[in-house]
Formats: structure tokens, C-alpha cells, sequence
């Protein structure tokens, strides 16, 4: 049976089938990520003054991967434009860097961003012990100029026995420079090249300690949110690799000497699919590494 | 461009209808140089402190936290601009069938009806 107007389109809406397709699934798409950002809203809005971090993930990376997205979403474009135009070697090399930087931003988020949160510790100070800890927060400094108070110390974990073993008394951390050098008034706002951590290591008794945790989901509302968001926007990148491999594959060729149109939409509407991944990472960036 | 014609029998036709494309093709090319350069835009303007600028333009006082409200302000307005480009050109809502505007016009008012809930359950008026 021949399904009608996969190519051609009908007449009283002007469409074939897969690009009415494809706009209600993003429009269930836009409520799924709406839905999440704005539980981001409300968590942010909620945070109470000094719980929501700043400057904690890599920008230079952050915008390496922006740029990497936006450079596909005009590789995509590219290689329908090239099946328009009946140059089937040009789509072929069009949709090769488009898999390729899919591939890259995955590679960066697996390999590199993630990794790099879940060893890096912070721990949350007891309100009442914060006094105790003053000259690795520089709370008063900061109360002084109208800035929210430190309530976390961050940085390297150096006994890591102390998490199960009880006999230990005290977290070692090796500080970021935000708890190393509190008062420096650089230190106010996130820098665009993270520091590292340094060698100065702060004692924290265990009984000051409200909790202590690594950067992952469990940390706190913002990399709750953070890991919930870039996850699913990651497995959408992953969804949309997979579908252009297809579509690259000699497989695709087939259906591109029996109609090359057939091949152009299904280019268009996977390529719909792929810049709405690209529009939600342009507002995942800035909420989360920049804001 | 949403609905071309059978472009492979007549030539000259053909020929008419690939520089179209081609048209369109240099578009996008700018569109991407234009998305690229508004990244490094926002991710500069981050690292401006609008707050402590306006103080001393207006001598007037900001709170830290009124700049950054600032900021935020900005790079939203940034990357709602982002993302209309790229909605109207890569996903060329710009000239786009009747049936699918209808169907956005849908999402975007269900979609502020959920950002309306998420606030009216942060402002909670019942309770507060």
C-alpha cells in the first residue's frame, strides 16, 4: 500500500504528512522541556540567599559546545539545501559533520564536564557553625557590601576515608580559590577560565558539617536541575545522531535514487528536530553557566 | 522553499529553482556567523556588572542582587533573540503552512499557562 503525501503534499493544509508529524511532537517537546524549566524557576526563585551557586561549571567549554551546536544546526540546513539541489556528495559530507559534531558535544559532556563535577566536594556549613569557618567565607566582608552570604566550602576531598569512616573526625579539603582567598574582591564573581583548586587545605569538623557532597544531581536544586535538563537535552542530542547516521548510511541512497525528495524531507523534518535540540541548548547555556 | 516543484524535468526550471536555494544557502551561512557572534556576546556581557555601570552612570544605588537581576534580564533577551532566528530561518517559521502556526499558537499559550502556574505556586496567594 502506498501511504499518500509523504513527498508530495496535500491539498487543504499544504503539507505532507511527516512535517505535520514531526510540529506536534515538538510542540509535546516545548511542554516537556517547558515543564522542566520551569521547575528551574521555581527552584531558583525559592533558593534562599547563598544556596544557589554561581561560577561552578567551565564556560570556555560551555561556549565551545554552544558553538559546536550552532555549527551543526548549520551543517544540517546545508545538506537539505545540498538535496534541493540534487548534489547528493555535498548532503553526504554536510551530514558527515553533522554526526561528527553531535559526537563532539556528547564526547565533551560525557568525558569531560560531567566526570569533573562528580570529584569535586562541597560541604555545607551549619548556620550557627559558620562564625567558626569565617576566614575561608569572608561573610563579613561580603555582609558589608550587600552580597549573599557563603554557606559552602569547595574544593578537592583529600580524605576521602572520612565519608564512611566515623573514627575520623574532620573533612580535608583542598579549597577553590573562593574559600582559600574569601576576601579578595576578584573572587565576587565568577571567572570565565575556572581555577583550580589550590593546595590549602581547610579542616572541618564533622560535627560543623550540615552535609557534604560531591557535585553531582544529589548536591543541590541547581545541579539537580542542571543534570535533569542537560541529560535529556543530551539524549535528544544522542536521538538526533542516531537518526542522521541513518539517513547517512548507504541505506539512505536508495531512497534518494527512487526520489530524492522523499530523502530532502525527511532531511527537513529530522532537521526540525535537530535545531529545537540547538534552541533549548541556547537557553540551557546561559541559565546555567552563566547566570 | 516549503513546497518546491518537481525540479528535475525542465532545466532551465531547475536552474531558476537551485539558485533560489542557493539564496537561501547564503542566509543561513550569515544566520550561523550571526548565532555564533551573539554567543561570545552574552557570554561577555555575563561578566559585566550592569548593577555597579548603572550605579555610577545614574548615581543611583543597585543591590548586588538587583544587578544581577540585571543581568539575567540581558542574556534572556539574548537568547530569546537566539532562538528566534533560529525558529524563523534553520526552521523556516518565517514562511511556514497555516496548520502549524495553529498548532504553535496552541503550545506557546499552554506553555505560559505553565510558566503562570509555576510562579503562582511560588507567589502562593492562598497561603501567604
Amino acid at each position: 500500500m502506498e501511504i499518500p503525501y509523504t513527498i508530495s503534499t496535500r491539498p487543504d493544509t499544504g503539507l505532507w504528512n511527516a512535517k505535520v508529524g514531526i510540529w506536534l511532537f515538538l510542540a509535546s517537546e516545548v511542554m516537556l522541556f517547558g515543564g522542566l524549566f520551569s521547575a528551574y524557576v521555581f527552584l531558583r526563585l525559592d533558593a534562599q540567599p547563598g544556596e544557589w551557586p554561581h561560577g561552578l561549571l567551565n564556560v570556555p567549554i560551555g561556549t565551545m559546545n554552544t558553538a559546536v551546536l550552532i555549527l551543526s544546526s548549520v551543517t544540517v540546513v546545508l545538506a537539505w539545501a545540498a538535496l534541493k539541489m540534487r548534489r547528493y556528495d555535498a548532503y553526504w559530507w554536510y551530514m558527515l559533520a553533522t554526526i561528527l559534531c553531535g559526537v563532539i558535544f556528547l564526547f565533551v559532556k560525557l568525558y569531560f564536564e560531567w566526570p569533573q563535577k562528580f570529584s569535586h566536594y562541597g560541604v555545607y556549613l551549619k548556620p550557627e557553625a559558620r562564625e567558626k569557618y569565617e576566614q575561608y567565607l569572608g561573610n563579613h566582608r561580603r555582609e558589608e557590601k550587600g552580597l549573599e552570604p557563603r554557606i559552602e566550602i569547595t574544593g578537592h576531598l583529600e580524605n576521602h576515608e572520612a565519608l564512611t569512616d566515623s573514627n575520623v573526625k574532620e573533612y580535608e579539603i583542598a579549597m577553590d580559590p573562593v574559600n582559600a582567598d574569601p576576601d579578595n574582591p576578584a573572587m565576587d564573581r565568577p571567572h570565565f577560565i575556572p581555577l583550580p583548586a589550590t593546595d590549602k587545605v581547610a579542616k572541618i569538623e564533622k560535627e560543623d558539617v550540615e552535609r557534604i557532597s560531591s557535585f553531582g544531581p544529589w548536591h543541590s536544586a541547581y545541579f539537580a536541575s542542571y543534570f535533569t535538563i542537560t541529560g535529556l537535552h543530551g539524549a535528544h542530542v544522542l536521538g538526533g545522531v542516531l537518526v542522521f547516521l541513518y539517513m547517512w548510511l548507504p541505506v539512505s541512497k536508495k531512497v534518494y535514487q527512487r526520489n530524492p525528495e522523499h530523502l530532502a524531507n525527511r532531511v527537513e523534518v529530522s532537521g526540525l528536530f535537530w535545531h529545537f535540540v540547538d534552541l533549548v541548548w541556547i537557553f540551557v547555556f546561559p541559565l546555567f553557566y552563566l547566570l | 522553499m516549503n513546497n518546491p516543484p518537481d525540479i528535475a524535468q525542465d532545466p532551465a526550471e531547475h536552474e531558476e529553482y537551485a539558485h533560489g536555494v542557493q539564496q537561501h544557502v547564503s542566509r543561513y551561512l550569515m544566520v550561523g556567523g550571526l548565532l555564533l557572534f551573539f554567543t561570545l556576546l552574552t557570554v561577555a556581557l555575563s561578566y559585566v556588572d550592569f548593577g555597579g555601570f548603572l550605579s555610577w552612570l545614574f548615581h543611583i544605588h543597585i543591590s548586588p542582587e538587583g544587578g544581577r537581576k540585571l543581568n539575567i534580564a540581558v542574556a534572556i533577551a539574548v537568547a530569546a533573540f537566539k532562538a528566534s532566528l533560529v525558529a524563523l530561518i534553520f526552521m523556516h517559521l518565517a514562511a511556514e503552512k497555516r496548520l502549524i502556526y495553529r498548532v504553535l499558537i496552541f503550545t506557546g499559550f499552554f506553555v505560559l499557562g505553565l510558566f503562570w502556574l509555576t510562579y503562582l505556586a511560588w507567589y502562593d496567594p492562598i497561603t501567604r
